[in-house]
């Protein structure tokens, strides 16, 4: 334990590496991406920054409401007279073009991505770029299957989708809520989270070399309020949205009553159960990913670790170790393992929770490592001693905060796992078969990683219980979000429903997939 | 001499047992020719959390049922219920004001839907899963599981008894326990359905029966933090945009208003589901 050192230093001592920005041709300034081309936004602009060096990097618009009618309609427009006519072979092919756009501009993207975002270029190059083009790989081949979907014969679009994700994954989240969207026939007005605009823009221009017709997606960048106009737009039919409860809360309550369909998925406070009989080394790495990957940047991290006692005081010291050889600094250096915190404001609220850790009581750990001068930064942190009902164990913190609490026996361990209103993600990690199947089936949550975390796939279904959100993205599930059971004749409908006095229902085969009036109308649509 | 008859008292139906609303209050239930039928009981706020207590109490042992049990118990109600059918016929004739050959076609329909979705129980889980083909060392499975606590307003002013069926029989079939508030105007069949349900081997708590007014209950049910969806099928009179902007604020899973009876459909049954996706690591060899 004592011949490894803090970083910087030691045989562990790495010469910067970093990936040059020469790559990148950015425009001083960027409008909003309406019916196939840039136009000015009319609701001001501001200027997006590098977090790890608070450099402007350049300056985005802000869509006003007007811009969002614009934007709305560019998309209904496009529906109707180009997307909707199109073959679903056809929709499939210009989702491949842009699948293979995306791994021809690959390294371009991932400098962007850790430009604006903050985040590590190994991740950017090697997990978020990779997992687009995977996506929009996988739901081109979708596009002309639709039969398959789950919803019977001819399925259709919805309409508008109206989609609007977070800082975290900017260019990943795009892809989570497009690809889908246009395999299934939907044309799309997306916006993306304020502080991290730039690669959506980057990816208007793959859309314009991939010649996608006008409308068919549109971005508009701008504040909440933009978001909020989109998501209350009456001409939308979807609303998808990844980001905060609260935010999820607010939505919801703004298309009570209306047609949208929604989907929403949002945040967590992931159990991640270490067992004693648990491959430590792999358990070791799969903690230090489940919480430090992104910068503790994601809704499924596995935030709350809970570790059987007996061998709680092992696995917190050689997690410490573990954390005292992460490099932090320089996002776009290939070398480093912990970028900087997306925005000043969030680094505000990590250290607000972190410091009422340590206020009820939990032990704080912080590894040594040197915090660059300027830019936001946070070093990786352990808190100990963490009871159920502290702050730091109930409430997200979208930060690289660990809390650690313990268990004594399986039926414990899933107890306090499902002790949120969240129900995201959970991480298992034993080597006990039987008993990873017995606790995986005990978790209230959407995504389970046993012996492994913070896995993404496009064939995989991810999405959470409870107040984390509802509905599915990837997979069949995914898709079957953006689609609506096709029309039936009346003739198929063998039921009679006699109205006044005589209201009786006969006996009926019951219904296959109905037309659209007899399928309960779901919120969410968790297929 | 004729006999004098021994009419029932109709109570509610909360974790397997048969109580006055806790508030004392009833309601008249007349006829459609306005004979006194019967004294529901009218449900209260306190009755409807106590409700939901039960319900969140049934739920882990319904559904850690196995799906063959679960399907099983659902046929057993429509066996029961076909031993039944005349009390039934009569009951819903006398209450709706139809015929007792259109009551008994009620009935009838009822125990189908019941059989119905009692073969769903073993099957659903293969029709919305999926084995999941993703890029790397990894068994990945996506399956369906119960939503939880489901509470529902049930069709109003319609085929009471099939009303009710229709939205309470596909919430069971997963494994989720059910809060309904019946046909306000007609809740003498639900009752009497819960009598069904109560010697049909389905655990106590599983379905918990609500008389009253659903534009009281509702309300409280919609939210409540400890239910997990909300299902407006019979709540198409009530302000139900209110209802559903309430369910926001715990994020529930909302069903909004159909008007009639819904028809029976795999849909309903996957409405209160939540799949889960769980990423088994293969070792190498």
């Amino acid at each position: 334990m004592k011949d490894i050192q803090p970083s910087g230093r030691g045989f562990l001592d790495y010469a910067p590496a970093p990936e040059s920005t020469a790559i990148l041709h950015l425009r001083d300034s960027y409008g909003l991406f309406i019916d196939g081309e840039f136009r000015d936004g009319r609701g001001g602009s501001f200027a997006t920054i590098s977090p790890a060096t608070e450099k402007r990097i350049a300056e985005i618009a802000i869509a006003s409401d007007a811009d969002v009618d614009d934007a709305v309609a560019a998309a209904r427009r496009a529906h109707s007279t180009v997307w909707s006519k199109l073959s679903g072979a056809d929709r499939g092919k210009y989702l491949f073009r842009i699948a293979r756009l995306v791994q021809e501009r690959a390294r371009e993207l991932a400098v962007a991505e850790s430009l604006d975002n903050g985040k590590p270029i190994k991740e950017s190059r090697d997990t978020d770029v990779p997992l687009v083009a995977a996506w929009f790989f996988y739901y081109a081949g979708w596009a002309d299957k639709l039969d398959y979907a789950g919803l019977g014969a001819n399925p259709r679009a919805l309409g508008v989708a109206a989609q609007v994700i977070p800082w975290n994954f900017p260019l990943l989240m795009l892809a989570w809520k497009i690809a889908p969207a246009l395999a299934a026939g939907n044309t799309v007005v997306l916006k993306p989270a304020e502080t991290t605009s730039l690669s959506a823009l980057l990816f208007a221009e793959i859309l314009q070399q991939a010649d996608l017709p006008a409308g068919v997606v549109n971005i508009v960048t701008g504040t909440g309020a933009t978001g909020a106009a989109l998501v209350r737009h009456p001409d939308v039919d979807k609303v998808a949205f990844t980001g905060s409860t609260a935010v999820g809360r607010e939505i919801a309550k703004a298309v009570a009553g209306t047609h949208k369909k929604v989907t929403l998925e949002l945040g967590g406070k992931a159990a991640n159960i270490v067992f004693d009989d648990a491959p430590i080394d792999q358990a070791v790495e799969g903690i230090v990913n489940g919480i430090f990957f992104n910068q503790g940047h994601v809704c499924c991290a596995g935030s709350r670790l809970l570790v059987q006692e007996s061998i709680h005081d092992e696995v917190v010291d050689r997690l410490k170790q573990r954390l005292t050889t992460l490099r932090l600094g320089d996002p776009l250096d290939k070398n480093t393992d912990i970028g900087a915190i997306n925005s000043a404001e969030q680094l505000e609220r990590i250290r607000t929770l972190s410091d009422l850790g340590e206020q009820e009581g939990a032990e704080r750990w912080t590894a040594p490592c040197e915090i660059p001068e300027n830019g936001f930064w946070f070093a990786p942190t352990i808190f100990t001693n963490v009871q159920t009902s502290s702050t730091i164990a109930r409430e997200e913190i979208f930060g690289p905060v660990l809390s650690v609490l313990t268990f004594r026996t399986p039926a414990e361990a899933i107890a306090k796992a499902n002790n949120t209103p969240y129900g995201l993600s959970a991480g298992i990690w034993s080597d006990k078969g039987s008993k990873i199947l017995a606790v995986a089936d005990k978790l209230r949550a959407g995504v389970i990683w046993a012996n492994t975390f913070n896995r993404f796939d496009p064939a995989s279904p991810f999405g959470g219980y409870k107040e984390s959100g509802y509905g599915r993205e990837g997979g069949r599930h995914g898709l079957s979000a953006y689609l609506q059971p096709g029309r039936v004749e009346v003739a198929e409908e063998p039921a009679k429903r006699r109205s006044g006095a005589g209201r009786v229902e006969v006996a009926e085969e019951p219904a296959k997939r109905a037309s659209r009036s007899r399928r309960p109308a779901k919120k969410g649509e968790s297929k | 001499m004729t006999r004098l008859t021994i009419p029932k008292t109709y109570k509610l139906y909360i974790g397997g047992k048969f109580p006055r609303s806790e508030s004392g209050r009833s309601y008249e239930v007349r006829a459609a020719d306005g004979a006194f039928l019967a004294n529901a009981s009218l449900a209260s706020r306190k009755d409807a959390r106590d409700a939901v207590v039960a319900a969140r109490a049934a739920v882990s042992g319904w559904a850690g049922a196995t799906a063959y049990n679960r399907g099983q118990v659902l046929y057993r109600v429509a066996e029961v219920l076909e031993g039944r059918r005349e009390q039934f016929a009569q009951e819903i004739a006398a209450s709706e004001g139809v015929s007792v050959a259109d009551a008994r076609r009620q009935v009838d329909a009822a125990i189908d839907t019941w059989v119905w979705y009692a073969g769903w129980a073993d099957k659903f889980v293969q029709v919305a899963g999926a084995g999941n083909p993703v890029a790397g060392p990894f068994f990945n499975l996506s399956v369906p599981e119960p939503t939880g606590v489901v509470a529902v307003v049930a069709p109003q002013g319609e085929a009471s008894l099939l009303g009710l069926v229709r939205v309470v029989a596909p919430a069971l079939v997963a494994g989720n326990a059910v809060v309904v508030v019946p046909d306000e105007a007609h809740p003498l069949s639900a009752i009497s359905l819960a009598e069904v349900l109560a010697t049909s081997d389905l655990p106590g708590g599983v379905v918990n029966v609500l008389t009253g007014s659903p534009a009281e209950l509702a309300p409280w049910l919609a939210s409540h933090a400890d239910v997990n969806a909300l299902d407006l099928a019979g709540a198409g009179q009530l302000e139900w945009v209110d209802l559903d902007i309430s369910a926001a604020d715990t994020l529930k899973r909302v069903l909004r208003p159909e008007p009639g009876v819904p028809a029976a459909s795999l849909d309903r049954v996957l409405a209160y589901t939540e799949t889960k996706t769980v990423w088994h690591t293969k070792s190498l060899i």
